[in-house]
């Protein structure tokens, strides 16, 4: 136990040119990443290969080719030994809606193994932990979007597992629940010590929880690093405001306006709802935020929404070199972050 | 819980509820066969509603009610008249209730597999100790061991009923043993049939369906035949006929080896060339129904 002990402070998860292919699809393609304790976001669009990875990692599914490691264990062999060490938290529904929350996690508690007596004081810690009370006795059929999403968190803790595999945890829920999850998360590593890998295709929502991102596409590692890259790369700001009988056009106005001020605004994806009538541009701090109010207010229209755009992963593919092509003629970016500008160009060039 | 000591809070307020923060868990983790014994207990539980809402446990203990009812009558006429036999043999009493054990069949073996399917908890056990074997294993035993319980129970009671009654002790065990054997080798026939047909599909009615139509109409099917072999003379064709539904593959084994009478039309006995043939059948659907499931799980999968 002291070598696996020791290994597990270096190295939570490793992967060795790890492949898997089908008879169609290559799903991994000698993906090679160590990763260590803390919350690490795994980010890819769907289809990017995520989920085989995490079957892999879970000793359920051979891989093609290479070797990969969980705790120190090597999936190939050891599959029972870390599903005994691991919890996973499905990115479906895997709850029967007949049986209490208590009920269900004190059954798979046992299926980890747990005596019976112990199953039972962990089920009510763990949903405790998770922010279940008085309704964790009624069925779970009649527990919201957010509730059920809880109930899955609890049967992947409710074994005390070294790691956990999160597999779209913020799936379905609303910008509160969303929060919360988030937050839950993070003390799942924090409070509970437990490592966390959390698979997401939202970049924005993984880089505030996470230590470290691991950004896979078409089974490729596109990126592995730790979140504070990223953070300037998402400040993007969402802005939608009203026409009125000056400005029949709103949106031309104020677009006219930030460019008289100089501030670029990008062009808009084409064909997404009400494309026309938002307006996105990159914020380089708080003075940006009043600047816009200030144009706005000069011009006598409503400001509907001012938003940090989330950033969907594919939308951070596509557009990633154009954006950052148009960030670079700012010269107000010190040369470190071009720097990561140009790893995200490169990133980018080996996606596609 | 019990050893958790509320902090003293100053103002004294008793009713707050004190985060205690996160506890690790150090003792034993009993690993893949505790595992799997834990999900056939659960599953044999839930076969008869229990630990289940009171909605479920009705059916089930209905028809084990159903089941006993009759063993329990029979037993309250031969005491009252005295008989030096029962009415009825251990052998014939599961053939002759054979309807109220389809349905049994058809209700719970959807119970223990299409759940699990229909709500995508399977790849919640398989992302634990246990292999896809032992989750098909622990199924296959449960619902074996409910239908044990179901056909196997009305027999205790008639072989208790014929000692009370001061049978005779060596005849009636042997017979009570025979009957056993029998129950056993349907139960497991049974189980397996009835849960690779609800395994198929996640959707509960038409698991039920299936498997009555499978079981029930089979049998009425192959009798039917049989009464039609038997009218017309060709009464070698009836143990041939019977291979093909689960009654009466059952009935042939034990009217082949265990001393019952076959309850085909024209009551014709297999002969031992064909009980050996009708015993193979049997255990071939048994490990085919096991294979199969093997299959179909490990399709399942994540």
């Amino acid at each position: 136990m002291a070598g696996v002990t020791t290994f597990e402070c270096v190295t939570v998860i490793a992967t060795e040119s790890l492949s898997k292919r089908f008879p169609r699809v290559t799903a991994l393609d000698r993906l090679s990443v160590d990763i260590g304790p803390g919350v690490t976001g795994l980010v890819g669009a769907n289809g990017a290969g995520k989920s085989t990875l995490i079957k892999i990692l879970l000793g359920l599914s051979p891989a093609t080719e290479g070797r990969a490691e969980v705790l120190g264990l090597d999936v190939a062999t050891k599959g029972g030994a870390i599903r005994e060490r691991v919890g996973y938290m499905p990115e479906h529904d895997c709850l029967p809606p007949d049986v209490s929350a208590t009920e269900f996690v004190v059954h798979m508690a046992r299926m980890s193994g747990l005596p019976p007596t112990a199953a039972r004081e962990r089920t009510a810690d763990t949903l405790r932990h998770v922010g279940l009370y008085e309704e964790r006795y009624r069925p779970i059929g009649g527990y919201s979007t957010g509730m059920k999403q809880r109930v899955k968190l609890a049967q992947a803790l409710v074994h005390d597992p070294q790691l956990v595999f999160l597999d779209e945890p913020t799936n379905g829920l609303d910008p509160v629940g969303r929060d919360e999850m988030l937050g839950l998360i993070r003390r799942i590593h924090t409070d509970f010590g437990i490592s966390v890998l959390v698979t997401s295709h939202l970049l924005g929502e993984l880089e505030r929880t996470c230590d470290h991102v691991v950004v896979i596409d078409g089974g490729k590692l596109l990126r592995s690093s730790s979140t504070t890259d990223f953070t300037q790369t998402t400040t993007t700001l969402a802005i939608e405001v009203t026409d009125s009988d000056a400005h029949p056009d709103g949106t031309r106005a104020v677009r006219d306006a930030l460019h008289a001020r100089g501030v670029e605004t990008h062009a808009e994806g084409a064909g997404l709802p009400g494309a026309g009538h938002i307006l996105l541009l990159t914020a380089q701090g708080e003075e940006t935020y009043d600047l816009v109010r200030d144009v706005v207010a000069d011009l006598g229209l409503g400001l509907v929404r001012m938003e940090q755009r989330r950033h969907h992963i594919s939308e951070v593919f596509t557009g990633g070199a154009e954006n950052s092509g148009a960030e670079n003629d700012s010269d107000e970016r010190d040369s470190d972050e071009r720097g990561s500008d140009e790893q995200w160009k490169e990133a980018v060039g080996h996606g596609g | 819980m019990a050893v958790e000591q509320p902090l003293t809070s100053p103002t004294g307020d008793q009713t707050r509820i004190h985060d205690i923060g996160y506890r690790g868990y150090d003792g034993p983790r009993l690993g893949r066969s505790y595992a799997s014994r834990s999900l056939y207990s659960q599953s044999l539980r839930g076969a008869y509603g229990l630990g289940r809402s009171a909605k479920s446990k009705v059916l089930p203990m209905l028809l084990f009610t159903v089941m006993c009812v009759p063993a329990a009558i029979m037993v309250a006429v031969a005491v009252a008249t005295k008989a030096h036999e029962l009415p009825v043999q251990y052998t014939r009493y599961a053939i002759m209730m054979q309807a109220v054990i389809s349905l049994y069949v058809a209700a719970q073996a959807p119970q223990a597999v299409s759940r699990d399917l229909r709500f995508k908890t399977v790849p919640l056990y398989f992302s634990r100790p246990i292999e896809t074997a032992d989750y098909v294993r622990a199924k296959f035993a449960s619902l074996a061991s409910a239908i044990f319980i179901l056909t196997a129970a009305p027999l205790l009671v008639m072989y208790v009923g014929a000692l009370l009654s001061k049978l005779g002790f060596a005849h009636q065990t042997k017979e009570f043993a025979e009957g056993l054997v029998s129950v056993a080798l349907l139960s497991l026939l049974f189980a397996g049939i009835g849960l690779v047909i609800a395994a198929v599909t996640p959707r509960r009615g038409f698991g039920i369906a299936a498997v009555i139509a499978v079981l029930v109409i089979s049998y009425g099917a192959v009798s039917t035949l049989q009464a039609i072999a038997n009218v017309q003379n060709h009464t070698s064709a009836i143990p041939w006929i019977g291979l093909f539904s689960p009654v009466t593959l059952i009935d042939g084994v034990q009217s082949a080896f265990l001393g019952a009478t076959a309850r085909n039309p024209g009551a014709v006995d297999p002969s031992a060339g064909q009980g050996v043939v009708y015993v193979l059948v049997v255990l071939a659907l048994i490990a085919g129904s096991y294979g199969l499931l093997m299959r179909r799980y490990k399709k399942v999968g994540l």
